[in-house]
């Protein structure tokens, strides 16, 4: 149809003025100086520099290192949980599924603080403690509540992937692995894990992207000086105003996220 | 020959629905047998039975007398080539053929030598590192084919395997199918809803509908011979009479008696004939008993299909022969050309 | 296939209880006559009761309702001419235009967030409901236009020709065909929109100025100081509210399929 080709046009001006533009925005204050009008630019790299301070580095690897162990442990739970899901008959499949959906629908929000609740000082676990005579244990405001509210916010996006790819694959390549002399467990790692590698390289990506770069979840579980990357960058433009590291610090994060899909990918690409 | 798969009447539900009805056949070493049927039949779950990736609800697999209906499938020595080849996309071609092997553990240096003759056999030398997703459908097929016989099965298990295919490679991996079988010597158990593939491949036909066998038997007989209304109208195209065997020898239909070749039914019985298109010739009205006009003539290349009507039915004939609509003809046949079968109350 | 283990069948429910189980002791809580959310010690409504008299909570709801309202109705136009536009084109272009399409969602949201606040401070917008709507309708754009390109994706390129070989002017044909049939994935389009404004913290945060204040803000705010029930009983009906949408979305779901069934049989 070549008709109404044109209705594209108010589409792309609306993108580039929306998306496109903005994003070049931030490059242009990451190189920048504070304080600068548009037509006295003084280009700077003092923004980077400022960021290898150890106060700043060490936010980056500690958000790392809740990122990588969230994504482990949501694969750990998860892949079992969407194999076990993707064995059941069809219909019971996407009841499922759509268990495994509803919280990624009700408000991020609302599922950080119903974990407040449980874990407060005097929360319900330390309540029920307490009650068996255990002497209450602080979990709010640590690592510890930190990660496993990252995990149960994201957990969906693993087992949804994993769930999709084991789900599309041709369920006689199970049966042909059997057929040539595989027994259970030999068809799972030379066959089925094989298979859903790409549901998993998804999964990784989704989940580590979330968990590296969410500062609500952090902020409301770990405290107000609770710091990663997302609430550095909050802080630098809501707080402190300094728009321009706040600037360099996003692209960065932006390139670690570039960085490590092109991994995932090429990683992805091996196996196959 | 030996016996070498026994099945005994086997019966199979999935929830309330019954698949298979009673199924009781033997399969001989070094067979080429097809199991023939519309879909919905049986004879793909009569398949993976034996495969062992469906457990029977009653009756028994005897393989070498012993039963295996509980064996898993990866402790059979059958292979299975599946309907879309079912090929490792993750793996290579040498890797796929090579699967079973490896899993034997078998030395790799073997395992090269062994795939590098299966694909020989199929005809695809040089093809080891291909990727298989890249593979043609029918080099697809090769490959599944050289995947389950490089395992040295007693038996091949087929299943449609060349339903993907277009119609001319189709002809040409028919001929080497059973090329390969007779190389190798072993039992293929075929599933097919293709009578023509079916005719022109097998040793032995069983030909099944709603979960039963209808008819076990060589091409030739089941052709010439079908035993009721089903096999006769499911293998090619034919006109199904219903008659009376007066006696042995005689049969009378359309209110004529005719000789035929039939005996051992009861005098009297109620049966139903089979007249092949191709056995009927047009003549003259005076020279046949059954006369009528011709309705319809269609060009098929090699011959002209006629629809003759008489007062009671209309006639399918093949022939060579021209004749305009319209004109009255006779319909001339002999005693050799009527297939008398027993009357099928369901059908 | 062999049947799923006891043991699965288990860990399946292990799984689901602890996702399940906190936004329970919210639910149940939300109607606890004590103040502390450690024992349940009669049923109350009295949060429900505080929350409905305390009006900066109601106003910033009232802010969200007009918010998700306006930027999913705004969403919707933009999002399905987007659609049917990127549907018709064969540029050379279009891969990268639609890799563009799908961007805010691919974005981290905290990037979005603070990239739309530079921009509208660099232009000088005053920050407030029109920079909200602004950057409500940058991410609810690409889930309406989701939606309805795949809807496009299935849909019969020759029923439009059908219409136009018929008599119709293109106009016609696109007001009287397809539109009608794209029109299911706009609206379960606009639901998801909905929903995710009604959501939204992180964009919001950046963009809402000192003044304004929507739901989700509100929410945030208190609960950086810690637990309230009445905070339970928002939540709950957050909930129920996300619960109907939900509904409302998988009805629109099977009014399309039903409608896909119809075309095939014809």
């Amino acid at each position: 149809m070549k008709q109404f080709k044109h209705l594209i046009k108010p589409y792309i001006v609306w993108s580039v003025i929306l998306i496109v533009i903005p994003l070049l925005l931030i490059a242009l204050y990451a190189f920048t100086e504070e304080g600068n009008e548009v037509l006295t630019l003084s280009f700077t790299w003092g923004n980077f520099a400022k960021f290898l301070e150890a106060t700043y580095l060490n936010v980056i690897l500690k958000s790392f290192k809740l990122g990588l162990i969230t994504t482990f442990i949501c694969l750990l739970l998860g892949y079992p949980l969407a194999f076990i899901i993707s064995r059941f008959s069809e219909r019971v499949q996407s009841t499922l599924i759509l268990m495994v959906t509803i919280p990624m629908w009700i408000n991020m929000l609302l599922r950080t603080y119903a974990w407040m609740n449980l874990l407060a000082d005097n929360g319900i676990i330390n309540h029920l403690l307490s009650f068996l005579g255990i002497s209450p244990v602080t979990m709010m405001y640590t690592d510890f509540s930190v990660i496993l509210g990252l995990i149960c916010n994201f957990m969906p996006f693993m087992i949804i992937p994993i769930h999709t790819s084991l789900n599309k694959m041709d369920k006689s390549l199970i049966e042909a692995a059997y057929d040539l002399g595989a027994n259970k467990v030999q068809t799972f790692v030379k066959v089925i894990w094989k298979l859903s590698i790409p549901g998993v390289v998804n999964g990784i990506m989704m989940v580590f992207l979330l968990s590296i770069s969410t500062f609500v979840i952090p902020k409301l579980l770990g405290g107000g000086q609770y710091m990663l990357i997302g609430n550095l960058i909050e802080s630098q433009f809501i707080s402190v105003g300094d728009w321009n590291f706040g600037s360099a610090i996003s692209l960065i994060l932006a390139v670690i996220i570039l960085i490590f899909m092109s991994l995932m990918k090429k990683m992805d690409k091996q196996d196959e | 020959m030996n016996k070498l798969i026994e099945l005994k009447n086997l019966t199979k539900n999935f929830d309330d629905q019954q698949v298979l009805r009673g199924i009781n056949l033997d399969i001989y070493e070094n067979e080429f047998l097809t199991l023939l049927g519309p879909s919905g039949c049986g004879k793909t779950t009569t398949l993976r039975i034996i495969a062992g990736f469906e457990e029977p609800s009653d009756g028994q697999v005897l393989f070498n007398g012993i039963e295996i209906s509980k064996l898993p499938p990866y402790k059979r020595e059958v292979n299975t080539v599946f309907q879309k080849y079912a090929l490792f996309p993750h793996l290579n071609v040498a890797d796929n053929i090579g699967f079973g092997l490896n899993l034997k553990k078998v030395d790799k240096s073997v395992i090269a030598q062994k795939v590098e003759r299966m694909l020989k056999m199929v005809g695809l030398e040089g093809f080891e590192k291909r990727d298989v997703t890249l593979l043609s459908g029918g080099q697809q097929q090769r490959v599944a084919i050289a995947r389950a016989l490089v395992n040295e099965p007693k038996v091949l298990l087929l299943d449609e395997p060349l339903g993907a295919l277009d119609a001319k490679i189709r002809k040409q991996m028919q001929v080497e199918l059973k090329k390969i079988q007779q190389e190798v010597g072993i039992t293929f158990i075929y599933v097919t809803h293709d009578q023509e593939e079916a005719l022109s491949m097998s040793d032995t036909v069983v030909v099944m509908n709603n979960g039963e066998i209808q008819q076990i038997g060589s091409p030739t007989d089941i052709y010439n011979e079908p035993e009721n209304r089903f096999v006769a109208g499911f293998i090619g195209e034919s006109n199904i009479i219903e008659g009376v065997m007066i006696k042995d020898y005689l049969v009378e239909f359309d209110g004529f008696q005719f000789e035929c070749v039939d005996k051992g039914f009861e005098d009297m019985e109620e049966i139903e004939v089979v007249l092949r298109p191709e056995d009927l010739d047009i003549v003259d009205p005076e020279q046949a008993k059954i006369t009528g006009i011709v309705r319809n003539i269609t060009f098929k290349g090699v011959h002209y299909e006629i629809l003759v009507e008489t007062d009671l039915r209309t006639y399918m004939i093949h022939t060579t022969d021209y004749a305009e609509a319209g004109r009255e003809v006779g319909l001339k046949f002999g005693p050799e050309d009527i297939h008398v079968m027993c009357k099928m109350g369901a059908y | 296939m062999k049947k799923n283990s006891k043991l699965s069948g288990f860990y399946l429910g292990l799984i689901f209880f602890l996702m399940y189980l906190p936004i329970a002791v919210v639910v149940v809580f939300s109607f606890n006559q004590s103040k502390l959310p450690v024992a349940f010690t009669g049923f109350s409504l009295e949060w429900y009761d505080k929350l409905f008299h305390n009006s900066a909570m109601m106003e910033a709801l009232v802010n969200s309702l007009i918010l998700g309202v306006l930027s999913c109705a705004i969403s919707a136009v933009i999002g399905t001419l987007g659609a049917v536009g990127l549907s018709r084109i064969h540029w050379k272009s279009k891969g990268i235009l639609e890799y563009i399409s799908i961007l805010p969602l691919m974005i981290p949201e905290i990037i979005l967030g603070m990239v739309l606040m530079a921009f509208f401070y660099m232009l000088g917008l005053p920050f407030g409901m029109l920079t909200l709507l602004i950057g409500h309708t940058v991410f609810c754009v690409p889930y309406i236009l989701m939606e309805v390109k795949a809807r496009l994706v299935g849909m019969d390129p020759s029923l439009e020709e059908a219409a136009r070989d018929l008599g119709a002017s293109p106009f016609r044909a696109f007001w009287d065909i397809t539109l009608p049939l794209i029109m299911p994935a706009v609206v379960s389009g606009s639901l998801l929109a909905f929903a995710m404004s009604m959501d939204d913290v992180v964009i919001s945060i950046f963009v809402n100025g000192p003044r304004l204040s929507t739901l989700p803000i509100k929410v945030y705010t208190q609960l950086k100081t810690g637990v309230t029930p009445e905070i339970n009983a928002l939540c709950t009906i957050m909930l129920g509210v996300t619960i109907l949408v939900l509904i409302l979305y998988s009805l629109v779901g099977k009014h399309k399929g039903g409608k896909n069934e119809q075309t095939d049989r014809a």
